[in-house]
């Protein structure tokens, strides 16, 4: 074990401003929407309450791709995966709770099952109507695939673009089964119409206000988590395994291990956001494996800046919020404006937003812990022809 | 039954000398009615006729060719810019409000009928054998006669099988034939042992006679056997087929990002603009030279290299070139090149599907030993495998080629013999975009041409590319060719999702056992 | 660094800038919310109903707009992402206060919407034709119920062509399912044996259908005529219609009706070869009525394009925007509770010579035409209903909602179980 760092000194300048920020966010919201009276230009509506909660669990997405990517030299196209996992498992919960208030009126069985002819629950379902089962799936199925399929890859060594790849084809594997209506997981609908959450209305504005808050505090504590993962000695380790692999398995060191630990971690944090987007959303459905989402997320992590955790969480509310803002001021040429954007960030601030913010203002220390880290892995430029030698 | 012999003798008279106001006027007439049974029967008409004057109007019906005049109903034969009138073939003077003769599948049916027995003397053997199959088709007992009579005259040995063929199904068909013509009925039919002879055997479950049932039975598990290893064969022809769509639409990433390192989102998007590339050259070509419509792919070949090779060398020279040696952020920049060119392109032409047509060679089908092939897919076939060794030669055997290779291998060795390595990086990821170009001409035949055109291949073709091995073009061909197979062995057991979720689990847990794909490259370069 | 450093800040100050700016809007005007994608898979379809209600306001407010307020089309971009979808319903609702909301194409995304309007009590135009199984308070459904479709054109195939034998071939969702259990239960009513029905569902975007056109065509050589009743979801026609055509399956031996593929569809196919397959709709562009004909001119010369076609949903968005706007001037006042209250019992003429009525189950009454497609592609209209079919929200075929009924109006409940009498499914 490397010392131990006291757990306040971890925190960086910028790790306590996000913090600050965080918890103003979390004090001013809910007061200027419950307190404040809708006239107010103070006012804060609903449904910027539940399209900020919406941000905020992109951004912990966003901040456990940060974790494998920024860190591992893991670059993850399917994280998706993990997210869409633990919006499936809240979402069936959801489902359990509408218990007899379907349109067919069924006790048991969610509406889509009474509609296929299903006569009882499929086995992968029973449980979820309790929910600290259902809290505790949204952990396990993200974290286990995560694992599952971070310890086969890692101790194959296959890394670089063959690792990116196969993520996607796990998310795009998945995307097409949850998308089969056979899957009993509602097909192309998915989970919606949800009721209650702990038999609370999650339509209610207290609700919405309590959801909002629950996810900057899980956002929050997945900061805490990852700084301290990052920082402490196996965090040094997992920076030297992303710098040089074969180096440090040299060392004598296990590179899969701390791979794999960290994919797991971070795959459990993605099924968190996506257990807090669902009721925010209202929806789950297999759009969410669309290898595409997952892209979307690696470029929010990028735009915010690698490696830098803050970074990643504010690149995705400050695309999404570019989103929600594009796309109803100009919904015919958003696109443009998007696209153009990804490449004018590549092309001038290659370090994203924080990472170029540091650059410019840290002092020296801080910048040379912000300098690039090389690419983890280069493809070979070779041809068929000039192997060997 | 009584109609149909009111118009036979309606059409005999008309037959006849006497031209004006005949009776048969009437069947004429009726070809002018908005009712589909009324059509049907003057067709039905007009072909029991034997007149040769009726085969210009019924072939011009079947294409669409005859129009009437609401106003007096009279017929009239468009032939181009000339109308001559139906009845009696004279030029007629180009009249206003023409309307078409109306069709539906019952009228067409019968026009396929009438056209067969009309078609059955033709001189040409390949109408002939038309005829005969529209006869098989129709199995109408009418035409027996005329059957016979064409039989007894026919001396292709083709198409006299055919007219047997033909014959044996009417005799099937016809509920007085003798048991001894159906027993050799049904031993012709079983002759001709495909899906169309299959159908007819199967409805002869319930004949009245046992000796045509038993020997009918016997037949169709005959021709079950032989389908079922055409099956067989037909799967590994769509496997080949989609593996060549595939190898297509990876070769140009292959290149780009294979050879050069470059995560290129934008790859489906060059894919894309070959497809509307295709579309523009047909729409020039139709507006300008109809003649040319045959040349239409020829022409759209090299334009949409140079299309999509003049888009990719753009984006190189613009963003890409600022980024070697940062392959992973090339990912980000493709991925807003790829939306801002989608959007573009959505501008342009509008969000939904653009018509490609099919020049005629691209077209039905052949048959090979009962194997029935598109020639539309058996040309992409010969299309991908033309791509794929023309990229290998001129990667191998051409200076552009060596200094490709040697830019890529070890570029400040490269520059230090003089190359001008900047001008190799555009021209290189020109040529991978070109070839994404070209492979859009091909894919504009056989799927939507829309803005979304290239996002349907991107997935697949980096999965190609990765499961072959990066960096090798052989992998490439292999991988293509293998899933292809696989998919299309899979899909007729587990259904096309299961099938594409079984190969992707394999993939991934092949790259598990191999880490750098098929046709992993060697060396220490590898180990970055 | 410090070289791109004037750069990348420049840089920044564009994005800020770009995101700041905001759309300025006028007072004094009734909103209207138009939530069709723009972009993405659906972007599509869903373009040309953008254009169409574009269209709609604009005529209205040149005949004076409603209550002597002008129109106001407010468009925003959902992007064929369905949590996007429902955020935007969220903001069209309650920040830009619109008074209806006309949008939507695929289940999905109605179903992903739906909870914003409960919520906010607000009013939503769905013009698709659907699954059924449904009817809410807030969404009135514009587009075909099963009833007015499917059944009418098997019917139709049963009694012209002689059909015996079918192939039902859908994409896996929920529409071609519902629809495909329909028929099922429907063809066995009519005698049909289970082993002459074949149902085969392929995913989303199937672009290789080699397969299963060569499935179908083995299926239809049993010796009984065939029939293929299609319910193949949007992009997947262009390559299942191609490749029927180079397998040489001509509509003279095995039809193919379809329920999705309209004008719009085969605006990007060759139809010479598919001459004879069928569509089924409760609109076609070729028919003619005085109506239609000025419908058709004022949408090309409003798109500045001569070959524009026309479409069923357009149609059911004409018909919508019209009764949304008589029911308006019915209630005196666009706040959608109480155009909810008059919206079921207004006639409206639609394109194709009858008068439409919303029902007390916020359905339609509609024509059902079958149509042949001819070689410009477009559709030749074989078959039409003698009167107009009104909309069936719970199907009568399937189990789980043959005892449900739906009226806002006497019961003010969407699924009333007739045998319990009670509201609320079973």
């Amino acid at each position: 074990m490397a010392p131990r760092t006291p757990l306040l000194a971890m925190i960086d300048t910028k790790g306590w401003i996000f913090l600050g920020v965080l918890l103003a966010v979390c004090l001013i919201v809910p007061l200027f929407n419950l307190a404040v009276p809708p006239g107010s230009p103070l006012h804060v509506p609903t449904y910027v309450v539940s399209l900020l909660g919406k941000y905020l669990c992109y951004a912990l997405l966003a901040l456990s791709l940060d974790l494998v990517w920024g860190y591992g030299g893991i670059l993850s196209l399917g994280h998706g995966a993990f997210f869409g996992l633990g919006g499936y498992a809240m979402g069936m919960y959801l489902m359990r709770q509408i218990g007899p208030r379907g349109v067919y009126g069924h006790p048991v069985l969610p509406d889509f099952m009474v509609f296929l002819n299903y006569k009882e629950l499929p086995w992968y379902w029973l449980g979820f109507d309790f929910f600290p089962f259902a809290a505790l799936m949204v952990l396990l199925v993200p974290g286990l695939l995560g694992f599952l399929f971070g310890w086969l890859a890692f101790r194959s060594r296959v890394t670089g673009v063959y690792l990116s790849i196969i993520t996607q084809a796990m998310t795009y594997a998945l995307m097409l089964a949850f998308f089969r209506n056979d899957m009993g997981l509602g097909g192309n609908n998915g989970l919606t119409d949800f009721k209650d959450i702990l038999d609370f209305n999650v339509q209610a504005q207290g609700v919405r206000v309590t959801l909002f808050v629950l996810t900057a505090v899980a956002l929050a504590l997945g900061y805490l988590i990852a700084r301290f993962m990052t920082v402490s000695a196996y965090g040094k380790i997992l920076v030297a395994i992303r710098d040089a692999e074969p180096r440090t398995r040299f060392l004598g060191y296990r590179p899969h291990h701390y791979k794999a630990l960290a994919f797991t971690v971070s795959a459990m944090m993605a099924g968190v956001a996506g257990a807090l987007y669902v009721p925010q959303v209202g929806i789950i459905n297999p759009s969410e494996f669309t290898p595409t989402n997952s892209i979307e997320a690696v470029i929010w992590v990028a735009v915010g800046g690698r490696g830098t955790l803050v970074g990643a969480a504010l690149g995705a509310v400050l695309i999404n919020y570019a989103k929600t803002l594009l796309t109803g001021a100009m919904p015919e040429a958003w696109l443009f404006a998007l696209g153009a954007l990804f490449v004018l960030v590549t092309l001038f601030l290659p370090q994203g937003i924080v990472g170029t913010l540091i650059a410019r203002l840290g002092d020296r220390k801080a910048r040379i812990a912000a300098r690039l880290p090389p690419e983890p892995d280069i493809p070979p430029r070779l041809l068929e022809e000039g192997r060997g030698s | 039954m009584i109609r149909l012999l009111v118009y036979l003798l309606l059409a005999l008279a008309f037959a006849g000398p006497v031209r004006a106001q005949s009776p048969a006027d009437a069947a004429y007439t009726r070809l002018a009615s908005d009712s589909y049974a009324e059509i049907e029967a003057s067709i039905v008409g007009l072909a029991a006729s034997g007149d040769p004057r009726t085969a210009p109007v019924i072939q011009a019906l079947a294409e669409g060719r005859l129009f009437y005049r609401p106003a007096d109903k009279a017929l009239f034969v468009k032939q181009g810019d000339a109308v001559t009138d139906a009845r009696t073939g004279v030029p007629a003077p180009a009249t206003e409000g023409l309307k078409p003769v109306r069709a539906n599948n019952k009228v067409r049916r019968a026009l396929d009928s009438a056209l067969g027995t009309l078609n059955l003397l033709a001189p040409d053997p390949g109408k002939r054998r038309e005829a005969a199959e529209a006869v098989f088709k129709a199995r109408d007992a009418t035409v027996l006669p005329a059957l016979e009579a064409a039989l007894s005259r026919e001396t292709d040995a083709g198409v006299k099988r055919t007219l047997q063929e033909a014959r044996a199904a009417v005799v099937l068909a016809k509920p007085g034939s003798t048991e001894a013509d159906r027993l050799a009925a049904v031993a012709t039919i079983q002759g001709r042992a495909d899906g169309d002879a299959m159908g007819i055997l199967r409805a002869l479950s319930a004949d009245p006679s046992a000796a045509v049932q038993a020997a009918a039975a016997k037949g169709v598990a005959a021709i079950e056997t032989r389908l079922a290893l055409i099956a067989g064969a037909s799967n590994v022809w769509y496997g080949i087929s989609l593996g060549s769509v595939l190898l297509l639409a990876a070769i140009g990433l292959a290149i780009t990002f294979g050879v050069m390192g470059i995560i290129n989102m934008a790859h489906g998007e060059m894919v894309m603009l070959g497809a509307y590339t295709t579309f523009l050259v047909q729409e020039a070509i139709r507006a300008h030279a109809p003649g040319l419509f045959e040349f239409s792919l020829a022409i759209a070949i090299p334009a949409a290299f140079l299309v999509g090779g003049g888009v990719g060398v753009g984006i190189e020279r613009l963003v890409i070139r600022h980024l070697y040696g940062r392959p992973l952020e090339t990912l980000l920049a493709t991925f807003g090149i790829s939306l801002i060119l989608q959007q573009t392109v959505r501008s342009i032409f509008g969000p939904t599907n653009r018509e490609v047509g099919a020049p005629q060679f691209m077209t039905g089908a052949f048959d090979l030993f009962g194997l029935s092939i598109t020639w539309g897919r058996f040309w992409i076939v010969v299309f991908a495998l033309a791509v794929f060794f023309g990229l290998m030669f001129v990667l191998r055997r051409t200076s552009f080629g060596l200094k490709t290779r040697a830019v890529t291998q070890n570029r400040r060795m490269a520059a230090a013999m003089g190359i001008r390595t900047p001008w190799v990086d555009a021209l290189t990821f020109g040529l991978g975009s070109g070839i994404a170009g070209i492979a859009g001409v091909a894919l504009s035949q056989i799927d939507n041409v829309s803005p979304n055109l290239g996002q349907g291949y991107i997935i697949d073709s980096f999965l190609v590319v990765v499961f072959g091995g990066v960096g090798s073009l052989w992998g490439t061909l292999v991988a293509a060719l293998s899933i292809g197979v696989a998919n299309k062995f899979l899909e007729p057991y587990a259904g096309a999702v299961l099938a594409k979720i079984l190969l992707l689990v394999f993939i991934i847990l092949f790259i598990q056992k191999r880490p750098r794909g098929l046709f992993a490259l060697k060396g220490r370069s590898v180990e970055a | 660094m410090s070289k791109t450093g004037w750069r990348s800040w420049g840089a920044a100050a564009l994005i800020a800038g770009g995101l700041a700016a905001g759309p300025a809007r006028a007072q004094e005007t009734i909103k209207i919310g138009v939530l069709h994608s723009l972009s993405g898979t659906m972007a599509i379809s869903e373009t040309t109903l953008k254009d169409a209600m574009l269209m709609l306001i604009d005529e209205q407010n040149r005949r004076g707009g409603v209550l002597g307020k002008k129109l106001e089309a407010v468009v925003v971009d959902p992007a064929s992402n369905w949590p996007l979808f429902a955020e935007k319903a969220r903001e069209l609702i309650a920040k830009d206060k619109v008074s209806a909301v006309f949008g939507c194409w695929t289940s999905v995304s109605r179903k992903s919407v739906l909870p914003v309007f409960k919520e906010l009590d607000s009013l939503l135009f769905y013009p698709v034709q659907y699954e059924g199984e449904e009817s809410e308070r807030n969404v009135f459904y514009t587009g075909a119920a099963p009833n007015q479709q499917a059944i009418p054109a098997v019917d139709y195939l049963i009694k012209e062509e002689n059909v015996q034998r079918w192939v039902l071939e859908g994409t896996d969702y929920v529409y071609p399912r519902t629809t495909n259990k329909i028929l099922e239960a429907y063809l066995k009513s009519k005698g049909v044996k289970p082993e002459d029905i074949s149902i085969n569902y392929t995913p989303f975007g199937q672009s290789d259908w080699q397969t299963r056109v060569a499935a179908i065509k083995s299926f239809g050589s049993a010796g009984k005529k065939t029939a293929v009743v299609s319910t193949i979801n949007g992009d997947a026609n262009v390559p299942f219609y191609k490749e029927l055509a180079n397998q040489g399956i001509k509509a003279i031996d095995i039809p193919v009706v379809a329920f999705s593929v309209g004008e719009e569809e085969l605006a990007g196919i060759d139809t010479k070869p598919l001459v004879g397959h069928l569509a089924a709709w409760n609109y076609f562009q070729s028919i003619e009525t005085p109506e239609n004909k000025a419908f058709i001119d004022k949408w090309r010369a409003f798109t500045k394009n001569a070959k524009r076609v026309t479409n069923d949903p357009m149609e059911a968005h004409y018909v919508g925007f019209n009764m949304w706007v008589k029911a308006v001037e019915k209630a005196g006042s666009a706040e959608p509770g109480k155009v909810i209250a008059a919206l079921p019992g207004i006639k409206q003429p639609n394109l194709t010579g009858g008068v439409s009525e919303m029902l007390a189950n916020h359905h339609i009454t509609k024509p059902v035409f079958i149509g042949e497609i001819k070689d410009n592609g477009q559709f030749d209209v074989v078959f039409k209903t003698e009167e107009l079919i009104p909309g069936e929200a719970w199907s009568k075929q399937l189990d789980g909602s043959k005892d449900l009924e739906a009226d806002w109006v006497k019961l003010n409940c969407g699924n009333y179980n007739t045998k319990t009498k009670k509201c609320g499914g079973a």
